[in-house]
């Protein structure tokens, strides 16, 4: 099933004002998807590490999250350092390793996982909904905004729909496998969820109207930022500062 | 009889069996390749977005919605599986809006399941959106021939998204690093039997919804909305 598994919380991270949040947490990955420096790369993943450590989600979660991600950077493992060219870092028959190839697949590897952790801590611990306001406050077009709220709020919908199709399709005694039947079956499927998504946003669409639906969702929900944002949000851009610092003086 | 583990591959929505291969992780491309990839994908999300009035708003929403859980089904081919795309049909239905549905679907899938994230949306966006409105604009019209022809656009509309998508990360690898280029050969030839299924998938599923539901696809006699 579709969840949020680190929304729930109260830690630090979780009280910090959303708006901040997500403003922090797209300089901070920039700045590490930009970096070219190891140093830098180590003190990123020590920062995102610090971060998800205060947040105190399941480290289980987390786990199972960087798995997935490092089996994709496990192909460039398999193959930078084959193919990078020389200098080769050492040589067995006509294999060889090349230095540069090890010395960037492991640069990738670092950067994706700061940039994965700090988007955990920062942003996968706030409710959808909360994104979108802290989006639509800062100044996001109002349309992404709305559509986005509207995905989030049916795409539950539509997978429970998707289950039923599968009941369905199961007690008739469907059973995958690679064959023409049941590429039909899940083509009959998707055709199915589209079908049943389109009516069911018309009827939406109408039941909007008739409430006088301008275009906007209005929140109750107040965003207010207290003094323990400012200096936690002090903290964070000191040390993004600090990260900007130590790569430009790798540069010189 | 129906096993275990029939169940298990019918309902694996799990988040352990999610490797989406149609995106580019962090931290790989360069800041150049970046910035293209969100200048291009504001450019087109502005487009969609100015196509897309409020009230087929909810519409655009309901069939994002459709494509980021239909793009959690696996289909099984021997002796792996892989998993729906679809960004061709959903260039069908939406045209230019597929670039905000794709975007906001990215959205979702990086909150829920962090595949991707903020510095590679705008990339991820372009790579499925972009072949998404080319083969709407190649195939939207030919669907309505007849049925040879029109099974024969449905299933190049499909694997055509996937192939150019395919395209587009080898490109985006290769603009970052010219040393990139094996492992961009790896991934488009890893995207050749999902571009089969795709299309035959397509194929079927525009079929489908030519007798179910045709005022849903491009070019049809009564309007699309309402």
């Amino acid at each position: 099933m579709i969840n949020e598994p680190f929304a729930a919380g109260n830690s630090l991270i979780h009280n910090l004002d959303p708006r901040i949040r997500v403003g922090l947490a797209s300089v901070y990955c920039f700045v590490i998807a930009l970096a070219k420096h190891t140093p830098v790369l180590l003190a990123a993943i020590v920062i995102s590490l610090s971060l998800i450590f205060i947040t105190r989600v399941n480290p289980r979660e987390i786990a199972r999250r960087l798995v997935i991600v490092n089996v994709l950077i496990f192909l460039l493992w398999a193959v930078l350092p084959l193919t990078y060219g020389d200098p080769a870092l050492f040589r067995a028959g006509p294999f060889s390793i090349s230095g540069p190839g090890t010395k960037l697949a492991a640069q990738i590897t670092l950067k994706c996982n700061a940039i994965l952790l700090a988007f955990i801590a920062l942003i996968a611990t706030m409710p959808l909904v909360t994104l979108g306001h802290a989006l639509n406050r800062l100044r996001v077009p109002a349309k992404i905004v709305l559509l986005l709220l509207m995905t989030y709020r049916y795409v539950f919908v539509i997978e429970q729909e998707y289950h039923r199709l599968l009941r369905a399709a199961r007690i008739r005694g469907f059973r995958p496998g690679t064959n023409l039947h049941t590429y039909k079956t899940y083509a009959y499927v998707v055709g199915m969820l589209f079908v049943r998504a389109a009516a069911r946003a018309e009827r939406v669409n109408q039941a909007m109207r008739c409430r006088g639906f301008n275009g906007k969702f209005y929140t109750l929900q107040q965003f207010e930022t207290v003094r323990h944002d400012w200096i936690l949000a002090t903290i964070i851009t000191a040390m993004i500062i600090c990260l900007l610092f130590l790569e430009w003086s790798h540069r010189a | 009889m129906w096993s275990r583990r029939d169940h298990r591959r019918l309902t694996k929505t799990d988040i352990r069996r999610q490797t989406n291969v149609m995106h580019i992780s962090e931290g790989i491309l360069s800041g150049p390749v970046l910035a293209s990839g969100m200048v291009l994908a504001a450019a087109g999300t502005a487009i969609g977005l100015k196509k897309l009035d409020y009230d087929r708003m909810a519409r655009a929403g309901m069939l994002s919605a459709a494509f980021f859980v239909a793009s959690l089904i696996h289909v099984p081919i021997f002796p792996s599986n892989v998993h729906l795309i679809l960004n061709g049909i959903v260039g069908l239905l939406l045209g230019w809006g597929a670039f905000p549905a794709i975007l906001v679907a990215l959205i979702l899938q990086a909150v829920f399941f962090q595949y991707g994230g903020i510095t590679t949306l705008g990339v991820n966006t372009l790579i499925m959106a972009l072949p998404a409105v080319i083969s709407y604009g190649l195939f939207g019209r030919l669907i309505h021939k007849r049925p040879t022809i029109a099974s024969t656009a449905a299933f190049a509309c499909g694997s055509l998204a996937v192939l150019l998508g395919a395209l587009m990360i080898g490109l985006a690898l290769m603009f970052t690093e010219e040393n990139f280029w094996h492992v961009s050969a790896i991934v488009v030839a890893a995207h050749i039997p999902v571009m089969i299924v795709e299309g035959i998938v397509t194929a079927i599923c525009v079929a489908f919804l030519k007798k179910v539901q045709p005022t849903m696809l491009p070019g049809s006699a009564r309007p699309q909305t309402l």
